[in-house]
């Protein structure tokens, strides 16, 4: 019994890493750090991939002091709702210290991916300069650079297998930078560069989607014409992933010829997107590849109009991810629903995007694809109204759903048929999506669809509630029942003080909590801030007022806290007042 | 009801919308406004108790539909392009001591050379060579537009977008009149 304890104790520390390497999630990385010093000392000299959802949460040195041979890591920057104008643009989410940090520790750094950053040229360079081994970046909703910055890492990167740009706002000095990378660069897998508005040099960029034969994913821009997509396609048959770029052109050509036989070779992709420029007369040409597609994305097409759009889905009979706008309507809609029977995540934008009309899709689009898809796990729907009725329905065919984020036009409309509010309609939601982890809620909606969500959102991490609720109850409710909460953005509700204050404890097992035009007060805040040192309360004030001359019982306009190790912010800028 | 003692605050509203768009129809007052909460800025209309079952209300409100700014830009620039691209940019041409007008697609055109030169082809002149300082130096002719707001501009100061965006109508002028434009 004695030596079997002993054994038990002993495990070689190559034993316990290899192990670990099965244990690819941050998430386990973390829960098996936990277990005891030795296996906390194992894991940090092994874990590779780093994952940081706040970079105000930690600083870089700490990170590489636990961390010294991480190879990749995850950053996360703005608070989301910086993604709607709430946030000013120099809020913070720099990437530059980290970069300087990791430089200085002489991290090996591979792969650096980034959400809401600001990103400067200076740090690619950076980037470029310092990390031989680099292979992959990732920039999603980033900014604060330009296509300088991008030459510097074709140029620099010589063994990039991933360059992979996601809707940011890059400043295009039209300086060739694709032509920057060198003839002996064949290494990459993946290059997306959709977001970029200039023209690139379509030759340079044949001859590399030519040489690099590993190549799975390319997204090109808009500036790339069909003509040369065609001959793309010729060289890279291999492709799974395809981002078009301009899709426009006269189908009675050789040119369009060529695109349909080339397309009709490309019997991996599986994956479809682009169309930001494209005329109708030309989908015809993706016919071949739909009944092999998985992914399908055409929500930045406008001018496809339902009848074209559900000609294109009714071949995509194995789609499991489709994005649209709303202009394909609610009968659209029931096509997907009748041939898409593999579909898990739907997202269904508005081609209006300021809201002034009307949408084509309502709670009858919704209720249809719950129907016809029973796989249906993640859904973000815009729409011009809702009934407690369809989202009862919806909460019965799909009791699988992850993510469920609806969108009414109007934030507080009522149940278009009753007129009630839409809190048994998002209550049946909760009570049958036992999975349930991200939530957004819109419509007439009360203190009684809190109650709910406290009650029924177990397993729910990230909640989204804008002009909603009737007191500080609806809060309460929320911050005690959901015990997994790591994110909660509010705005334009009526919670206070009582409900910020009730359980301080809580904000720091949460990533942030973020509260717009609500009720809460600056006395309420700074007594958060002074019990709580491990939460930076930030106040976001744009109209330059003078601190002085805030008063303990005036409204806050904006609140941003977060759980922290590293105290207050040194980069804050002068509108953002950290108690 | 309780919207004659509402302070309409409107003029000062934060609002995301189209400039000149008038929100007349009654927002949908939220719940929470009902009980008397003063706020420090600006808010929604208090005179919407009324109307419980308007369905159609826009309220203009920051961030609201909650759309991403990168999808915002892209759907508006596509929306430019397709008006334009589906419309055409037909503009009249005149040129001082010329019979007749011609009319030109603006939208043809990428740059401001290319207009150039397919003038100087049309009406069978030469233009000088533009400068900020001194506009078309070296010859008597000087392109000008019509802008949206009705002033006369000299072609060239703005970036070319931003000119086939606004550009009503074109005129060639010559002789004494161009020269008070070069001495601006």
């Amino acid at each position: 019994m004695h030596s079997f304890q002993s054994m038990l104790n002993y495990f070689p520390e190559e034993v316990l890493e290899h192990v670990f390497d099965f244990l690819t999630s941050h998430r386990d990385r973390n829960a098996v750090s936990l277990v005891c010093k030795s296996w906390y000392a194992v894991e940090r000299f092994s874990r590779e991939k780093v994952f940081v959802g706040n970079c105000y949460a930690i600083s870089p040195e700490r990170l590489i002091a636990r961390f010294p041979r991480f190879r990749s890591l995850t950053l996360k920057g703005k608070p989301h709702f910086a993604d709607f104008n709430l946030v000013p643009n120099d809020w913070g989410g720099y990437v530059q210290p980290w970069i300087e940090s990791i430089v200085r520790g002489g991290v090996n750094l591979e792969e650096l991916r980034l959400k809401r950053m600001l990103v400067s040229d200076e740090s690619l360079e950076l980037l470029a300069t310092f990390f031989p081994n680099f292979k992959s970046l990732v920039l999603v909703s980033c900014e604060g650079f330009t296509t300088d910055g991008l030459a510097a890492i074709a140029s620099n990167c010589r063994f990039l297998r991933e360059l992979d740009l996601q809707e940011n706002e890059v400043e295009d000095r039209r300086g060739q930078w694709l032509s920057c990378f060198p003839d002996s660069c064949t290494s990459l897998v993946s290059l997306n560069f959709t977001c970029l508005k200039g023209e690139v040099n379509l030759a340079s960029l044949e001859r590399l989607v030519a040489r690099c034969r590993n190549l799975r994913s390319l997204r090109v821009n808009n500036a790339v014409p069909l003509d040369a997509l065609q001959r793309i396609l010729a060289q890279a048959p291999q492709l799974v992933d395809l981002g078009t770029g301009s899709f426009v052109h006269d189908p009675d050509t050789e040119s369009y010829n060529k695109l349909e036989t080339s397309m009709q070779k490309c019997t991996s992709i599986t994956s479809l997107s682009g169309f930001l420029d494209v005329s109708a007369r030309c989908l015809p040409a993706v016919y071949p590849i739909c009944g092999q597609l998985t992914s399908l994305n055409l929500s930045y097409a406008p001018g496809i109009y339902s009848d074209e759009l559900v000609k294109l889905i009714c071949y995509c009979n194995r789609l499991e991810r489709l994005l649209v706008l709303d202009t394909i309507g609610d009968k659209g809609l029931g096509v997907v629903a009748s041939s898409c029977k593999e579909l898990q995540e739907l997202r269904v934008f508005l081609s209006d995007v300021y809201g002034i009309g009307n949408t084509a899709v309502t709670e009858e689009g919704l209720v249809a694809i719950s129907a016809g898809c029973p796989k249906l796990n993640s859904i973000l729907y815009f729409c011009q109204q809702m009934t407690n009725e369809a989202l009862i329905m919806v909460a019965k065919n799909c009791p699988n759903f992850i993510r469920f984020r609806l969108c009414t036009l109007n934030p507080t409309v009522p149940d278009a048929i009753t007129m009630q509010p839409l809190d048994e309609g998002f209550g049946a939601i909760v009570k049958s999506c036992k999975d349930l982890k991200r939530l957004s809620i819109s419509g007439l909606l009360t203190d009684q669809v809190f109650l709910y969500i406290g009650r029924y959102a177990k397993q729910l991490e990230m909640l989204s509630i804008a002009f909603a609720g009737d007191s500080d109850k609806g809060m309460l409710c929320v911050l005690n029942g959901c015990k997994k909460l790591k994110k909660l953005e509010i705005r334009d509700c009526p919670f206070g003080n009582v409900a910020l204050l009730a359980d301080m404890g809580k904000y720091e097992t949460m990533r942030s909590l973020w509260m717009s035009s609500c009720e809460v007060t600056f006395g309420a805040c700074k007594t958060l801030a002074r019990k709580m040192p491990r939460l930076n309360v930030e106040i976001i004030n744009e109209n330059d007022q003078i601190e002085a001359s805030f008063d303990d019982k005036q409204k806050v306009e904006k609140m941003y806290l977060y759980r922290t190790l590293v105290g207050p912010r040194k980069d804050a800028p002068g509108f953002v007042w950290t108690l | 009801m309780a919207y004659e003692n509402d302070m309409n605050l409107k003029a000062t509203e934060l609002r995301l919308g189209l400039p000149g768009t008038i929100d007349e129809s009654q927002i949908k007052e939220p719940s929470f406004l009902k009980s008397n909460n003063k706020r420090s800025s600006g808010d929604m209309d208090n005179s919407a108790n009324e109307d419980e079952c308007s369905p159609v209300p826009k309220a203009q409100v920051v961030g609201w539909p909650p759309v991403r700014s990168y999808r915002k830009n892209v759907l508006q620039q596509q929306k430019k392009n397709f008006d334009s691209d589906v419309l055409g940019m037909y503009v009249k041409v005149s040129m001082d001591g010329a019979p007749y007008l011609r009319k030109i697609d603006i939208k043809v055109y990428k740059n401001y050379p290319d207009l150039l030169v397919a003038l100087e082809n049309m009406f069978k002149f030469s233009i000088g060579v533009y400068s900020e300082r001194e506009g078309y130096n070296g010859s008597e002719y000087a392109p000008t537009y019509e802008d949206k707001d009705g002033d006369w501009m000299l072609v060239g100061d703005v970036p070319w977008d931003m000119f086939v965006n606004s550009c009503k109508r074109l005129r060639i002028m010559k002789g004494s009149e161009v020269k008070g434009l070069g001495c601006l």
